[in-house]
């Protein structure tokens, strides 16, 4: 197995480099690469209910693969990305109903203005640390919440729908719903590949640097502001437009429920957890659970909606205590795999490959 | 008169909120551990002397009797049995169990009784206020609930600095591994901080329960503003913690009458930018230095 | 003479790095042993282990014939082991006093009251209501000691007292230590000062890289000896 594309050029070390891959990981990316496509085509081969769950939960492994980035290796833990759901989706309102843009272009539109509105409710929340950074991003979401209500022409205390004549106008009821369950993939797997390129890159060296030990990392002259700065940016702005594309789904848009963080962000967190924080394919892992106690598992049994938070919830906070490293962290203990390559490896003459 | 009729309700608003963040601040002080589910336990608090009315015919006055020793054991055993466990450097296991813990309080509350807004009963007490002049008169409950808050931060302040045990406290939090070294058992004395700030909880949410209607979704605003209420007052600080309660107090009265008269604003609004104002200009607080 | 403390094989070390290999001492009571050795020679992990802050992973300590493996390091105190930390380690928002009596809080008696140890260090009567954030090296490093000897202990341990102070304070601290140990009191002295501990201790412990790599009486040992079990060479 040789080394694909090293960091570092052999000679001039003395034939040792890093390496990002392994036999696993290329098989793994491979793996998803084929998963990805027969998502892909899912729509020519019918299956109405299933395309529908399928956005629901490719929509939700988006937020959970962009929390993970924030929380997981950044150490943003953040409480607050519903603030930049609820933006996301009444830009989309704003731009797409009130005035006739099309959708999939509000959704681009949604994410950019949440990622330069990041900037500054970074300026206030990383003066926090740890669990008071937490709550402080949750309250910056509420004060998110509290404007939309207060700005009028917004009409935010109304329930609100996309409609036939204004923003779903041009698309054709099939075509709208295909496109959307395609654009729900495209932010899921984007999400997937936007972390591990992340991770691959000097970007995501510097996060963990930060993340383990952040004066030794300034000591390295790592700028910690700006790699954080730069992470949470791109995380809020990929938020927003998954905000976006959900709300595009529903059609309807409501201030509680668009900026819940019940709904966008303890589901987030608990899938993430349950699946396993800090790894790329955690989340992954986790959505699969919450689909199956989401829809399944609640009606077998004919339990009502606050069933999944005391479930998942429950099975989140054991897993925080008892099992940190969730469900993916179980699969390594017993057969460590990687599943895209994240990883860096030292590789040379005389090391084991 | 409006305004400062406003400014009156705001302090003894305050009280309210200061109590809710003591526990807040006694649990971060001693085990610098987050309770994110600070405002869910506060709303159980209130649905169980709500539970202990109907149950024990009793009247909310009885509850307290009731209910803040159960949270107390409560949050002895939830320190003990779970919160143990997330200690160390890395503050995400705190966070994410407390979160949780918080998210699960709220929906099997909202199974158990309903989203039904509930109240728990003072009587006439209530409606019953001083008079201080034609326009303002002040509610001798919000004020009953303000001497509370006054007397339990100042009780725990002198029990901090003149007792055996509140020396151990300051010690534990000051450096665990030295109180070790004196013979203080570190994890019984987290699960008295705990069971402390569980039980003030408890304490808060039944007066709020009986100051308000509560309803199982109340839980996060509660927390919030206890958070808020320990960051403007400033972090390490108990009499912070008061005054910053009624900082926010007075903010979300004020701004409610900014609603009121003007049409816009609103007090829960400015609350949390008076928070985020004090947060980018005060960081450390009204009047907090960690020392 | 018993041996108070008996440690015995002992492999000890934090997480995946072990300090401690096969460590053996004995301390017979009422001796004073000094422990000397370079840094990362593995003396202050000895002690923290001796105290219970460090978990061993191999090997048996005696206090008194009592197995101390299983006892958290809150209960060991109460038996009569007294550790005063490297680097001090004082209560910052107690006060010198506070912090005085807080060494009492397991409740042994003995000789060593609040007077007796005000006594051994007069100057600490005038600070004692200051903070203890407050005070010099030398201060610290009194009421460290004072904090230990509250707890009346059998076997006090003393990591590095001289670290960071200037010879003339290290000299009036060595000088209070006849005090301590003339009730019968066991001592075990880590220093980097090889001078002051020989000149203290009736046994001496030298240590390399977590192993004991000279052991004797001072008045048996010469200099040679000394550097080449200190530096390994």
């Amino acid at each position: 197995m040789t080394a694909t594309a090293p960091a570092d050029s052999g000679e001039a070390t003395g034939g040792f480099g890093i390496t990002r891959s392994s036999p696993d990981a290329t098989a793994g990316t491979w793996v998803a690469l084929v998963v990805v496509a027969l998502l892909a085509v899912l729509p020519f081969v019918g299956g109405d209910s299933t395309q529908r769950t399928l956005v629901g939960i490719l929509t939700y492994l988006s937020l959970a693969q962009m929390w993970n980035l924030l929380a997981g290796f950044a150490g943003l833990i953040t409480i607050g990305q519903q603030a930049f759901v609820g933006v996301g989706a009444y830009t989309l309102l704003v731009t797409a109903e009130r005035n006739g843009i099309d959708p999939f272009l509000s959704i681009v539109a949604a994410g950019l203005l949440c990622a330069v509105l990041s900037a500054p409710v970074a300026l206030f929340a990383f003066r926090l640390r740890g669990g008071y950074f937490a709550i402080g991003t949750w309250v910056i979401a509420e004060v998110f919440r509290l404007i939309a209500l207060e700005i009028g022409p917004l009409e935010a205390g109304n329930v609100q729908s996309l409609t036939r004549r204004n923003a779903l106008s041009g698309y054709e009821i099939d075509q709208l719903r295909d496109l959307i369950y395609w654009s729900s993939l495209a932010l899921a797997a984007g999400a997937t590949l936007v972390v591990v390129l992340v991770l691959r890159s000097r970007l995501g060296l510097a996060l963990r640097a930060v993340r383990d030990d952040e004066a030794g990392a300034r000591g390295l002259g790592i700028d910690v502001t700006r790699t954080r700065l730069i992470v949470w940016m791109l995380a809020s702005g990929w938020i927003g437009m998954t905000g976006a594309l959900i709300h595009l789904n529903s059609q309807s848009i409501n201030a509680p429920d668009a900026f819940s963080v019940l709904l966008w962000t303890a589901l987030v967190i608990f899938i993430v957890v349950i699946g396993g924080v800090g790894s790329t394919t955690g989340p992954i892992i986790g959505v699969i659970v919450f689909w199956l106690v989401s829809d399944e598992i609640t009606e077998w049994f004919d339990l009502d909606d606050p069933w999944r938070f005391i479930i998942l919830g429950s099975l989140a906070a054991l897993f925080a205590v008892f099992a940190p490293r969730g469900i993916y962290g179980w699969l390594q203990s017993w057969r460590p795999l990687q599943f895209f390559p994240v990883r860096r490896r030292l590789v040379g003459p005389g090391l084991e490959e | 008169m409006d305004w400062l009729n406003a400014v009156i309700q705001g302090i003894l608003l305050g009280g309210l909120y200061a109590l809710f963040a003591t526990g807040l601040s006694l649990a971060f002080g001693v085990l610098r551990f987050v309770n994110l589910a600070h405002g869910d336990l506060a709303i159980l608090g209130a649905y169980l002397a709500f539970s202990s009315i109907s149950t024990f015919d009793v009247n909310v006055w009885a509850t307290f009797g009731i209910v803040v020793p159960i949270m107390f054991a409560v949050g002895y055993i939830a320190q003990r049995g779970l919160f143990d466990f997330t200690l160390g450097e890395d503050p995400l296991p705190g966070i994410l169990v407390s979160f949780g813990l918080g998210v699960v309080i709220q929906n099997a509350l909202l199974v158990h009784y309903s989203a039904t807004d509930r109240g728990l009963s003072v009587g006439s007490l209530a409606t019953e206020s001083i008079r201080i002049s034609d326009d303002i008169s002040v509610g001798w409950f919000p004020l009953i609930i303000l001497l509370v808050a006054v007397g339990l931060l100042g009780g725990m302040q002198l029990f901090l600095s003149f007792t055996p045990l509140g020396r151990a406290f300051r010690a534990v939090s000051d450096d665990r591994d030295t109180a070790r070294l004196m013979g203080i058992d570190h994890r019984n004395l987290y699960g008295l901080a705990m069971g402390i700030a569980f039980a003030t909880v408890a304490v808060a949410g039944i007066f709020l329960g009986s100051r308000t209607t509560f309803a199982p979704a109340q839980g996060p605003s509660q927390l919030l503003f206890a958070f808020e209420a320990v960051v403007i007052g400033g972090l390490g600080s108990l009499w912070g913690t008061l005054l910053g309660g009624i900082v926010l107090g007075v903010a979300q009265t004020l701004g409610n009458q900014i609603d009121v008269d003007y049409g816009w604003m609103g007090g829960v609004l400015l609350g949390h930018l008076v928070f985020l104002a004090v947060l980018a200009f005060r960081p450390a607080g009204l009047l907090g230095a960690r020392s | 003479m018993t041996d108070l403390l008996n440690v015995d094989g002992l492999d000890a070390g934090y997480g995946d790095f072990q300090a401690l290999f096969d460590l053996s001492l004995r301390v017979a009571q009422g001796e004073t042993v000094a422990i000397i050795g370079a840094n990362g020679a593995g003396k202050t992990t000895l002690l923290k282990t001796v105290a219970g802050l460090v978990r061993a992973s191999g090997g048996a300590i005696r206090f008194a014939g009592r197995d101390l493996r299983s006892l958290p390091a809150h209960k060991r105190v109460g038996m009569g082991i007294a550790l005063v930390p490297e680097g001090r380690r004082l209560f910052g928002s107690l006060s010198v006093r506070e912090n005085l009596l807080i060494g009492g809080h397991t409740g042994r008696r003995g000789d060593w009251t609040l007077e007796a140890v005000l006594d051994l260090f007069p100057l600490l009567k005038l600070i004692q209501r200051r903070s203890s954030a407050t005070l010099s090296g030398g201060e610290q490093q009194m009421v460290a000691i004072g904090r230990a000897l509250m707890s009346n202990p059998r076997l006090v341990l003393l990591d590095e007292v001289s670290l960071g102070l200037a010879p003339t304070v290290v000299k009036d601290l060595y000088a209070a230590l006849p005090s301590v140990v003339s009730g019968g009191m066991t001592a075990v002295v880590v220093e980097q000062d090889i001078e002051q501990a020989l000149s203290v201790a009736d046994r001496v412990y030298c240590m390399l890289e977590g192993r004991v790599s000279l052991q004797g009486r001072p008045d048996d040992l010469d200099h040679a000896q000394i550097t080449t079990a200190y530096f390994g060479m």
